[in-house]
């Protein structure tokens, strides 16, 4: 197993890999972000039952249901979901692989409507009322 | 262009691997769940009009605190939805969310170090945060 590196950070981005690069990049920030996110909101959820966290765990949960909040992690679950989707499906048949550009395409054709849809519906409720 | 492939006997079927087809695996079982969550609030919001935030809110995590108490009395009988099913499907995915998401966080750290011994340390580290946000994910869901 390799472990040495010899690409320092200043070079991997000024590395430019164009449609690909991007959901890659994409889809590591939004897996992140959901695990930390998750994570906490559950733990929230856990000390909110408890006697002795009650308000901490409210004020944390009361995060996740601020519309800005949600806008950016709706954001990292459907990217995540549907660039997943590619990734399982091109992985699991890797003579699909020569398509990838394509896929990536048809990606982003799926992606968008749905999620300005479900903007447009969460910024409706929080700013129009 | 053509891709090539290296055969799974060639390759060996190691820990990695196994890994490797568990993620992908468990994004298809996710989607499963997260379709049969989203029949069953098309169900249950058919005669209510239910909005589409909470839609997707049980969708991701069919647990009636989750999405119907939040806001308001939309169902008609939110009772009606707290049964065995929708907690074992609650369960079934939080255990496959965990897994997935602690091994890819362990997947991409392990892409920045090389440090063998920190390499070990978050790997055991990993293991016990599964397990115990496992545990504690099971708790909420059926105290809740």
């Amino acid at each position: 197993m390799g472990l040495s590196r010899n690409v320092g950070l200043i070079e991997g981005l000024r590395y430019q890999g164009k449609g690909p690069m991007l959901t890659y990049v994409l889809h590591r920030i939004s897996g992140l972000a959901m695990v930390i996110f998750v994570a906490l909101h559950i733990l929230a959820s856990f000390i909110s039952n408890q006697a002795w966290g009650s308000s901490t765990g409210i004020f944390i949960n009361s995060i996740y249901e601020h519309w800005a909040f949600q806008i950016f992690i709706f954001f990292c679950a459907l990217f995540h979901v549907i660039n997943g989707l590619r990734i399982v499906i091109l992985d699991l048949w890797p003579k699909l692989i020569e398509y990838q550009r394509e896929a990536i395409w048809l990606e982003w054709l799926v992606f968008l409507p749905i999620y300005s849809l479900a903007v447009y519906i969460i910024l409706r409720g929080a700013l129009g009322g | 262009m053509r891709s090539r492939t290296v055969s799974l006997t060639k390759r060996g079927f190691d820990f990695e691997t196994f890994m490797w087809l568990f993620t992908r695996l468990s994004a298809l079982a996710m989607y499963l769940c997260a379709f049969i969550g989203l029949i069953g609030a098309l169900i249950m919001g058919a005669r209510t009009q239910m909005n589409l935030a909470d839609l997707i809110r049980w969708s991701f995590m069919p647990d009636s605190n989750h999405a119907l108490l939040n806001t308001g009395n939309q169902i008609a009988q939110p009772e009606a939805w707290m049964t065995l099913f929708w907690k074992v499907m609650g369960v079934i995915f939080i255990t496959f969310a965990t897994s997935h998401g602690l091994h890819g966080l362990l997947n991409v750290l392990e892409d920045y170090n090389s440090i063998p011994w920190l390499r070990r340390t978050l790997r055991i580290l990993g293991l016990v945060l599964t397990v115990a946000m496992i545990a504690i994910g099971i708790y909420v869901l059926w105290t809740s």
